[in-house]
């Protein structure tokens, strides 16, 4: 297992000095190459989950562990993308793309070639000496994604990476992020609040309700792959999506 | 360095020859403002002459072009290199104090607590109400006009740096130190490239607050410099003479400005987006 999360629980303290449990006895793990999406409204605690193995945030208590070893910070191996892309404005896609190998003083032109790899995965190859306020939103995204792959990570985390582009756009990503984690073979854990993305995309879905924020159930989808977008029209991905959203029905609070 | 998309259209642009009617058509500003310049001029002038205006109440365009004349063959070259160089080495002086303390003080929460108070208190001083001290402090010659200007020059800095550095996004922050970036890599990659707009407003205003700084530092005792020339011309009822020093002053201000303002737009070219105009805006 590459990741492996007991027990977990955070508690939030706040202004007032009540304390939220934020996340409450998480267990998973998550298999090599496998990819795993965590569905749920907002509340649940899915982006502190994230934030947790991304080790930007401590825990409260339990165990989190990646190839046996405990996450208590930032690592190397992970590679992380947001909602918003975050690409620094002053440096072109090519330098934002390079900017974890400068962090983590990497050798520049082994990764350069990396670099130029993934750009050319994601379709960029021609944007690469462009400005981000030149791209679209999507395309920015995109560079985010080879940015979060560019330093080899054994882990790459998302947090809605699509949650702000429109609808078209966002499944042209899932289709394209399917293809970047078949050819990259990376694992690859993803937030969503979109029950048919989550699907879509996962070999395991974790289904997670808020107050406090846990686990309901994990499903594993069975759906055949590669997955033509056509999928989602099928009998067998509306099982999944009606047993998910059985979870949701008195809350409300999720997409389609 | 990269050009805007605007540089490059107008460049293409330019390759054309474009006719009279064009010109006025896509810049209608430049016939305006020269038609504005010389109705206020001619008006001035013929005010003057018109009624008698006495010149030591106010001289005529033309007197004061030629006062402006000799005094450019005379002594204001001597006097602007002296007010000049107050004015940038004050500047220099006091944006790199700015701008240093402003990103200690941006970093440090307990140096904010204790220091900022103290600037603050500082900043509430006029500093012409002090000019007269440091003149005793430093004497009469250049070094007290450049201390005036540093301490005008200063706070614009500290204020705008402390702001820039706190404006990265804290989702920026976050995605850096994810992938394992130190507190310093932090600063010198995210927050200091995100602090500079802010920071060139800071110069932009001192830049201009520096050459009153240096004008005041002179009206309180100099040898030398267009304010002590001011007050020269002032006693001697020379007013074509102290309107000549005017112009140059602001020529010097403006000249200064624009400077500021073409590094800027060098330094910080990816905030450039402002080219964009709604149609029928």
């Amino acid at each position: 297992m590459l990741i492996d999360v007991s027990g977990l629980n955070k508690v939030y303290r706040t202004r007032e000095g009540a304390d939220i449990n934020a996340l409450s006895n998480v267990n998973f793990s998550i298999g090599e190459g496998e990819f795993v999406t965590v569905v749920g409204p907002s509340g649940c605690g899915k982006s502190t989950l994230l934030k947790i193995l991304a080790g930007t945030l401590r825990r409260t208590s339990g165990q989190v562990t990646m190839r046996g070893a405990p996450i208590d910070g930032p690592s190397r191996d992970v590679g992380v993308v947001f909602q918003a892309p975050v690409l620094l404005p002053w440096r072109t896609v090519l330098e934002n793309v390079m900017l974890p190998i400068e962090i983590q003083k990497r050798d520049r032109l082994q990764y350069t070639a990396k670099a130029r790899g993934f750009l050319k995965l994601v379709g960029l190859e021609a944007f690469e000496g462009k400005y981000p306020n030149e791209l679209s939103g999507g395309m920015q995204q995109r560079v985010g994604i080879s940015r979060a792959l560019v330093h080899d990570p054994a882990l790459l985390l998302m947090d809605e990476p699509f949650g702000a582009l429109d609808a078209m756009t966002r499944e042209s990503m899932n289709l394209e992020l399917l293809r970047i984690w078949n050819e990259s073979r990376k694992t690859v854990l993803l937030v969503t609040h979109s029950i048919p993305e989550a699907v879509y995309l996962a070999d395991r879905v974790i289904v997670m309700s808020p107050r406090p924020g846990r686990i309901s159930e994990i499903l594993k989808i069975d759906l055949p792959r590669p997955r033509p977008l056509a999928i989602i029209n099928s009998e067998a991905f509306g099982r999944h999506v009606v047993a998910i959203r059985r979870h949701f029905q008195s809350l409300g609070a999720l997409d389609a | 360095m990269r050009r805007s998309t605007s540089e490059e259209h107008e460049l293409l642009e330019s390759g054309r020859p474009r006719t009279l009617g064009q010109t006025l058509r896509e810049k209608p500003e430049i016939p305006l403002a020269i038609l504005l310049f010389v109705s206020l001029v001619g008006g001035w002038e013929a005010a003057v002459r018109l009624f008698e205006i006495p010149k030591i109440v106010l001289p005529a365009p033309s007197a004061v072009g030629a006062a402006l004349w000799k005094g450019m063959t005379g002594d204001f070259l001597m006097h602007f290199g002296v007010t000049f160089y107050e004015t940038i080495a004050g500047f220099v002086l006091g944006s790199v104090t700015g701008l240093v303390l402003g990103a200690l003080i941006s970093q440090f929460r307990l140096l904010e607590r204790t220091l900022y108070p103290y600037i603050v208190a500082f900043q509430t001083l006029p500093k012409v109400a002090i000019a007269p001290i440091i003149v005793i402090w430093f004497g009469y010659g250049v070094t007290s006009k450049i201390v005036i200007t540093a301490t005008i020059a200063f706070f614009p800095l500290l204020a705008n740096t402390i702001v820039g550095l706190r404006s990265a996004p804290a989702e920026q922050i976050e995605l850096m130190v994810a992938f394992t970036a130190s507190r310093w890599q932090v600063f010198r990659l995210a927050r200091l490239p995100q602090a500079l707009p802010y920071i060139f407003v800071g110069l932009d205003v001192a830049i201009v607050l520096s050459v009153i700084g240096a004008i005041v530092g002179e009206f309180v005792g100099a040898q030398a410099g267009l304010g002590y020339l001011i007050l020269q011309k002032n006693f001697n009822m020379d007013m074509a003479g102290v309107f000549a020093i005017l112009i140059v002053l602001s020529a010097m201000g403006i000249g200064l400005h624009l400077l500021v303002n073409a590094i800027q737009r060098r330094v910080v070219f990816w905030m450039d987006g402002s080219s964009d105009r709604v149609m029928g805006a």
